[in-house]
C-alpha cells in the first residue's frame, strides 16, 4: 500500500473515531487532512529511487486537478483578454464619436478588468505550482526548451501590470485633451502585451501538441524552433478571436443579470443598451470564429493524420456535435436577441419583419440539423440493422466537412442579416438611390447564398484537398465579401435616412436578459469542451511523439467523464465570474445606498483592487 | 386551442415525417430514434422562439396553457389537470426509469467509425507508381480479394455483403474513402478489423487481416485500383 493510502486510511479512521464529538472536529480534522494530502503523495513518489516523474493527490486525482485549475485559468485568461479589447474600443468610439456612454461602458468593464487579473494571476500561479508539483518530469522538459520564453513572459506580466494600473488609476485624471489620447494609447499598450502574454504560453500548449525540437543550437535558437510549430498561429488567431467573442457575451451577461435585477427606467435604459454592444461584439466574433477553427482542424490534420482522425473521425468527434450543439444554441440565442430588439425596441417593426424573422428562423434550424447530424448515427442494435450499420444510406451523407462548412457559412450569412435588420428598422431610405442600393445588396445576399451551397455540394465529388484548399477557403471568401459590401452600402444608406420610429432602450422583456446569460454560458460550455479536445488529441503523450505519459493516468478519460470536469469547470467559472463582479460593485452599491457626495472619496476603494475610482463627471 | 394549434400540428407532422416519409424515399432507411428526437427538439425550439418573438404572440401560445395549468373556473377542463398534472410526473418517472434501469438488450451503437491509425502508418505514402499498368493490376486484385464484400462496382454490394452488419465499405460514396489518406487504407486492409485499436472496441469489422496473405505492394496496388475504380481521390495535403 502506498504512502498517500496509508495517510488516507488514517484520517477515515481520526474520521471515525470522532463521529460523533462535535462537528468543528470533524471539519478540522477534515480540513488538516486536505492540506496534508499533497505532501503524503510527494512523500510516496521520495522513497522511490530515481528522480521523481509523477506525483498524485487522492479521490480527485492529480490530471483531474490540473485540468480543472488549467480550465478555469484559461478561461479567466480569455475573459482577462477579451475585455481589455472590448474597453478600448468603446473608449476609441466614445473619443472619436464622442459619445460619453460608450467611455462609462468602457471603464464600467475595466473596473470589473483588475479584480478579474488578479483573479486570473492566482490560478495561474496555482497552476504553476500543481504542474511543477505533479509531473516534474515534463516541467523539467519543457523549462529545458523554453527557458528563454520564461522569462519574456515574466517581463511581459510586469509591463502588462503596470499598464493596467496606469489605464485604470489614470481613467479619470487622463479624461481631456492631450491626455486622453495618452490614456487610448495606454488601453493599446494593455492590449498589445495583453496580445503577447497570450502568445507565449500558446506556444507551450501547441508545442505539446505539435511539437519542433532541434537538438542543435543556442537555447533562443531552440526555444523560438519550439514556439514557430505548426499550432501556434492557428491557435494564437483562434483563441484571439474566441477570447473577443467571451468578453462580448460574458459582457452581455453581465448586462442581461443587471437589467433583470434593476428598478429605474435610467439602468434599464444602460443595461438594457449594455446587453445590445455585449452580444454585438460576441456577434461579430463569432461569425468570423468558424473560419478560425477550420484553420485549426485542417493545420493538425495536415500535421499528423492519426491526431487529425482522432479528434474529427475517431473517439473525440462526438465532440464535435456537442459542439454544433452549442454553437446552434448561441447562433439562435443572438439572433433571438436581435429580433426581441427589433420587436421591443423598435415599436410597430414586429408586423414589418415578422415574415422575415420566421424565414431566417427556419433557415437556421435547417443549418443547424445538418450540423448536428452526425456521420454515424447513435442507434440500438435493431436501429442498426435497418440501416445497414451506424451509417444513415441518405442522411450520412450530412456528416461531413463538405455538408458543415456549407451550413456554417450559411448561418453566419443570416446572423449577419438579422444585424442588417436590426439596424435598418425604424428607418426609411431617403437616398436616390436607394432601390438600386438594395436590389445590389438582394442580388449579392442571394448570389452568394446560392454559391455557397453549389460549392458545398460540389465539395463532395472532388479531391479533399480541392474541397479544403480551394472550396472551403472559397466559401469563407464568399462571406466576407458580402459583409464587406454590405455593411458599407447599408450605413451609406442609413446615413440619409429618416429615422421613422425611435430606438426605445430599456423596452426588452425579461427574456432577452436571460438569452444573454445562456449566450454567455454556452461559450463558455464551448470553451471547455473544445479544450478538451485540443488536449485529449495528444493522447497518452505529454510531447506528442516525443515525450510519453507514464503516469497512471495516461488514458483519455470517457466523454461522460469529461462532461463531467466540464460542466463544473463552467459552473465554477460562472460562480468566479459572478464574485468577481459583485467586488467590483459592491462599492457602487454602498455609495449609491448611503448616498455620499461624488467628491468625498477622491481615489475609491484602496483596498481592492478593481474598487472603483470616483466619477468625477 | 388558438395559437396552439399550428404548433401541435407541426410538431405531429414533423414526426410522422420522420418517421414514415423520409424512410420510404428511395435509397432511404428508418430514422434511428435519437435523430428524430434531435430534429424533433429543433422543430420545438423553433416553435418557442418564434411564438415568443413579441408579446402578443406569446401570450397567445402560452396564455392557453397558463390558463388551463393555473386559471379558475376552467369548468369541465379541471378533471383534465387533474389528469394532466398527474400523469405527467408519471411519464416523466417512467421515461427516466426506462433509460437508465438493467436492460437485456444490447447497448445502444456509439461506433467510432475512424479509428486513428497507429503512428507508424501515419507518414506512409504509396511507394508503387501510378501507372496504368499498376491501377489495372490493383483492380485485378481488387476483383480477387476485395470484391465478393466490397462488390465488383465497388459499391459495397458484393454477393457476401449481405451477411454482415455493418455492411462491408462503399467505396464510391464520397463519405468514405475520399476522405482517407492512401496510407490508412494501407492499415486497414493490412491489420483488418483484428488490428482495429483499443478505442474501436469492440469491433465490429469483418475486414481480414490481409498481411498474412497478400504482399505489401499488391495491398498498394489494390488501394490505386480501389480509388480508380470508385471515381474518387485519396486526401492528400499536395
Amino acid at each position: 500500500m502506498s504512502a498517500i493510502q496509508q495517510g488516507v486510511g488514517t484520517i477515515q479512521r481520526a474520521f471515525l473515531a470522532v463521529r460523533g464529538r462535535g462537528g468543528w472536529l470533524v471539519g478540522l480534522l477534515l480540513a488538516v487532512g486536505w492540506v496534508m494530502l499533497p505532501s503524503m503523495g510527494l512523500a510516496a513518489e521520495g522513497s522511490t529511487s530515481g528522480p521523481t516523474e509523477y506525483r498524485d493527490i487522492p479521490y480527485i486525482g492529480s490530471r483531474n486537478l490540473v485540468w480543472i485549475v488549467a480550465q478555469l485559468h484559461l478561461l479567466l485568461a480569455g475573459f482577462v483578454l477579451g475585455v481589455p479589447i472590448f474597453a478600448w474600443l468603446c473608449e476609441v468610439i466614445a473619443w472619436r464619436g464622442g459619445e460619453q456612454r460608450y467611455d462609462k461602458l468602457a471603464k464600467e468593464f475595466t473596473k470589473l478588468l483588475t479584480s478579474a487579473y488578479a483573479t486570473t494571476a492566482l490560478f495561474g500561479g496555482i497552476l504553476l505550482f500543481l504542474l511543477v508539483a505533479f509531473y516534474p518530469k515534463l516541467m523539467n522538459y519543457l523549462t529545458d526548451v523554453f527557458f528563454p520564453s520564461f522569462l519574456l513572459y515574466c517581463l511581459l506580466f510586469l509591463l502588462e501590470t503596470a499598464t493596467l494600473y496606469l489605464y485604470w488609476y489614470g481613467w479619470d485624471a487622463m479624461q481631456h485633451g492631450r491626455k486622453k489620447s495618452l490614456h487610448v494609447f495606454l488601453g493599446f499598450l494593455l492590449n498589445f502585451f495583453a496580445l503577447f502574454i497570450m502568445i507565449v504560453p500558446n506556444a507551450w500548449a501547441t508545442f505539446q501538441s505539435s511539437p519542433v525540437v532541434i537538438a542543435e543550437g543556442s537555447a533562443l535558437e531552440r526555444a523560438w524552433a519550439a514556439t514557430w510549430n505548426p499550432t501556434w498561429w492557428p491557435i494564437n488567431i483562434h483563441r484571439l478571436i474566441a477570447n473577443v467573442v467571451l468578453g462580448g457575451y460574458i459582457c452581455g451577461a453581465y448586462a442581461g443579470v443587471r437589467y433583470l435585477s434593476v428598478k429605474s427606467p435610467e439602468d434599464r435604459e444602460h443595461y438594457d443598451w449594455m446587453g445590445y454592444v455585449g452580444n454585438f461584439i460576441g456577434v461579430f466574433g463569432l461569425l468570423a470564429l468558424p473560419f478560425a477553427g477550420y484553420w485549426l482542424m485542417r493545420e493538425i490534420y495536415q500535421y499528423n493524420q492519426q491526431m487529425g482522425i482522432t479528434l474529427m473521425g475517431g473517439f473525440l468527434s462526438w465532440l464535435f456535435i456537442i459542439q454544433a450543439m452549442l454553437i446552434g444554441v448561441l447562433f439562435l440565442g443572438s439572433n433571438y436577441y436581435f429580433w426581441l430588439g427589433i420587436t421591443y425596441r423598435i415599436p410597430g417593426s414586429e408586423a414589418k419583419y415578422r415574415r422575415a424573422m420566421l424565414m431566417m428562423l427556419v433557415s437556421l434550424l435547417l443549418c443547424l440539423a445538418v450540423w448536428m447530424t452526425p456521420h454515424s448515427l447513435v442507434a440500438s442494435i435493431e436501429e442498426a440493422q435497418k440501416m445497414g450499420g451506424a451509417h444513415h444510406p441518405l442522411l450520412g451523407v450530412l456528416g461531413v466537412m463538405s455538408a458543415k462548412m456549407t451550413v456554417s457559412n450559411l448561418m453566419i450569412l443570416i446572423t449577419f442579416m438579422s444585424f442588417v435588420m436590426y439596424w435598418r428598422a425604424g428607418k426609411q431610405d431617403t437616398a436616390g438611390w436607394a432601390k438600386l442600393g438594395k436590389a445590389v445588396m438582394g442580388a449579392v445576399l442571394v448570389l452568394a447564398s446560392i454559391a455557397v451551397i453549389v460549392l458545398g455540394i460540389w465539395g463532395y465529388f472532388v479531391p479533399a484537398i480541392v474541397r479544403i484548399n480551394y472550396f472551403s477557403t472559397s466559401q469563407v471568401a464568399i462571406v466576407g465579401f458580402v459583409i464587406l459590401t454590405i455593411t458599407p452600402l447599408t450605413a451609406l444608406l442609413l446615413k440619409s435616412s429618416k429615422t421613422t420610429t425611435e430606438m426605445v432602450w430599456g423596452s426588452m422583456p425579461p427574456r432577452a436578459g436571460y438569452a444573454l446569460v445562456l449566450n454567455a454560458v454556452m461559450v463558455i460550455l464551448l470553451m471547455t469542451l473544445m479544450g478538451y479536445a485540443r488536449s485529449s488529441s495528444r493522447v497518452h503523450w505529454h510531447v506528442y511523439g516525443v515525450m510519453r505519459d507514464t503516469s497512471p493516468y495516461a488514458y483519455s478519460p470517457a466523454l461522460g467523464s469529461a462532461s463531467l470536469i466540464m460542466a463544473f469547470c463552467t459552473f465554477f467559472f460562472c460562480i468566479l465570474v459572478a464574485f468577481i463582479f459583485w467586488v467590483a460593485t459592491m462599492g457602487d452599491k454602498y455609495k449609491t445606498a448611503s448616498g455620499a457626495g461624488k467628491g468625498e472619496l477622491p481615489h475609491g476603494i484602496p483596498a481592492m483592487a478593481g474598487g472603483a475610482p470616483e466619477e468625477r463627471h | 386551442m388558438g395559437a396552439l394549434g399550428k404548433p401541435i400540428i407541426l410538431m405531429v407532422g414533423m414526426y410522422l415525417f420522420l418517421k414514415f416519409v423520409l424512410p420510404n424515399i428511395p435509397g432511404s432507411a428508418p430514422l434511428p430514434s435519437s435523430l428524430i428526437f434531435l430534429y424533433l427538439l429543433l422543430t420545438a425550439s423553433g416553435i418557442v422562439i418564434y411564438e415568443t418573438l413579441s408579446g402578443e404572440s406569446k401570450d397567445a401560445f402560452w396564455g392557453p396553457m397558463q390558463r388551463f395549468l393555473t386559471g379558475e373556473n376552467v369548468g369541465g377542463l379541471q378533471a383534465l389537470r387533474y389528469g394532466v398534472l398527474i400523469l405527467f410526473p408519471l411519464l416523466v418517472g417512467w421515461q427516466t426509469y426506462g433509460s437508465t434501469a438493467v436492460s437485456d438488450l444490447p447497448p445502444t451503437e456509439s461506433r467510432t467509425v475512424h479509428p486513428a491509425p497507429p503512428g507508424e502508418y501515419t507518414g506512409l505514402s504509396n511507394p508503387v507508381p501510378k501507372t496504368p499498368d499498376n491501377i489495372m493490376q490493383g483492380k485485378g486484385f481488387y476483383a480477387a480479394f476485395c470484391s465478393p464484400c466490397h462488390g465488383g462496382n465497388f459499391d459495397g454490394k458484393g454477393p457476401a455483403a449481405r451477411g454482415f452488419i455493418p455492411a462491408p465499405a462503399n467505396f464510391a460514396d464520397p463519405t468514405t474513402i475520399a476522405m482517407l489518406q492512401e496510407s490508412y487504407l494501407f492499415w486497414r486492409i493490412k491489420k483488418g478489423g483484428v488490428g482495429l485499436p483499443i478505442e474501436g472496441t469492440p469491433w465490429k469489422s469483418a475486414m481480414p487481416r490481409w498481411e498474412v496473405e497478400l504482399p505489401d505492394e499488391w495491398i498498394w496496388k489494390i488501394i490505386m485500383g480501389e480509388y480508380d475504380g470508385a471515381h474518387q481521390s485519396p486526401r492528400t495535403w499536395e
